[in-house]
């Protein structure tokens, strides 16, 4: 299994139906392909959309219903589109109940960097502030490492989006929250050792009493 | 509300204007309108949208067309075009978490000063910006903004300028018709008055300055 499969497997258990949930771009997005087949979740698109549903077949796009990307989406039974406004306030009002979003780095307290690289990327930060500020809960999808440097780090080194702290991190290696103000330990990705997340990891990690297997 | 020919519409816009552009990422902009401010040749424009969607798309055509000096968005990731100007100080650019823009915008529209939000909070979105504490939580300030000129696009125009959108259209459209002195609409069809029902309507008549003729 890839690294981005893994992760997004095991986010899609977090799901339960009823549950409205906004996906940021790029493995965030692979999350909505695992939704289990007994549970039904409401997606919500920051363009202005709940409800939406998968890409269109061939001949059925509508150049009007799209996703955060821009991109041709369907809209499932029950769907409802609303202005930007109304979108934000879903999230900043606390009533999307979780939102998963891709890192450059999350650090030993949970804060989570991922909208610049000063001097490389400065693509602003569309609606990840929000969103990070604002939902329920905030699950980061990322891999465990960049170019061989951790990405789960003492402190971040690129900018914050958020002064409020992520609820946990998914990687291809582990799952840790940072529920307690610590990192903890507590889930390992099938067939991975504690020490081989440890090495991979800069911050300091608090192993969980009930340290699992994640279950994919 | 009066219909104009697209061309007299663009031509009331002078250069140096500020305007705020309904759509994101292109979806929801009306095009025509954007075509003909590059047709025009309008310079030194400030442009208040979400994004600047992509080169020659929305009103990334206005960045291609150098129609812009100052643009207010929350996102330039797609357009490599605004990136390059900015870099060449072509531009200036002043990103707004989306959310906060968009309150900004409706606080212009409804006689605000601004909003308090605790989006960009310990961030670098809050340099510069006044903290008030509310109950316990902190909050930035974040100021209204308002445009000389709204441009809209709806699904549906009536006669008399009521408006409604279409799906993931709407965005910014109804909140920025309310945020400018003079509000311009472009509309896929321009219907009787009554074929939008009242409770459909999203953007009453009054608001409308100048729906553009169609055809």
């Amino acid at each position: 299994m890839d690294p981005s499969t893994v992760i997004a497997k095991r986010i899609a258990r977090e799901l339960k139906s009823g549950m409205l949930v906004n996906l940021g771009i790029g493995i965030p997005t692979l999350v909505a392909g695992f939704e289990p087949p007994d549970v039904q979740v409401f997606f919500h698109s920051e363009n202005g959309l709940i409800g939406t549903g998968a890409i269109p077949a061939e001949g059925m796009a509508h150049p009007t219903l799209t996703d955060a990307g821009g991109r041709p989406v369907t809209a499932l039974p029950g769907a409802s589109t609303f202005d930007s406004a109304i979108s934000f306030g879903f999230m900043r009002g606390g009533h999307v109940d979780v939102t998963v979003l891709g890192g450059l780095q999350v650090d030993q307290q949970g804060h989570l960097a991922n909208w610049m690289i000063p001097g490389k990327m400065v693509p602003g930060m569309g609606g990840a502030m929000d969103l990070a500020t604002g939902a329920k809960r905030v699950i980061v999808a990322m891999q465990h490492m960049a170019k061989g440097q951790p990405k789960i780090v003492n402190t971040c080194t690129l900018p914050i989006t958020s002064a409020r702290r992520v609820d946990c991190v998914v990687t291809e290696l582990a799952l840790i929250r940072f529920a307690s103000g610590n990192a903890v330990l507590a889930e390992i990705a099938p067939g991975v050792s504690v020490d081989e997340v440890m090495a991979a990891t800069e911050a300091e990690l608090v192993v969980s009493d009930d340290l699992c297997e994640m279950q994919l | 509300m009066k219909t104009v020919p697209l061309a007299d519409a663009v031509a009331m816009i002078p250069d140096g204007a500020r305007i705020v552009v309904g759509g994101f990422l292109s979806v929801g902009t009306p095009d025509r309108l954007m075509d003909e401010l590059v047709r025009q040749r309008k310079r030194d424009l400030t442009l208040i949208a979400n994004d600047t969607a992509r080169p020659g798309v929305g009103v990334g055509k206005l960045v291609d067309a150098k129609c812009v000096r100052h643009v207010i968005v929350s996102h330039i990731g797609t357009n490599p075009e605004t990136q390059r100007q900015m870099m060449a100080h072509e531009v200036t650019v002043e990103l707004v978490p989306q959310g906060t823009l968009i309150e900004r915008i409706r606080a212009g529209g409804y006689g605000l000063g601004g909003v308090l939000t605790p989006t960009g909070v310990g961030t670098l979105v809050e340099q510069g910006k006044q903290k008030i504490e509310v109950e316990g939580t902190t909050y930035l300030l974040e100021t209204a903004l308002k445009a000389d000129f709204a441009l809209v696009h709806a699904f549906l125009a009536d006669y008399q300028g009521n408006l409604a959108y279409a799906l993931t259209a709407r965005n910014y459209n109804p909140v920025v018709a309310m945020a400018a002195e003079t509000v311009i609409a472009t509309a896929d069809h321009i219907v009787p008055v009554g074929v939008i029902a009242p409770d459909h309507v999203v953007t009453p008549a009054p608001l409308v300055d100048y729906i553009v003729a169609n055809g």
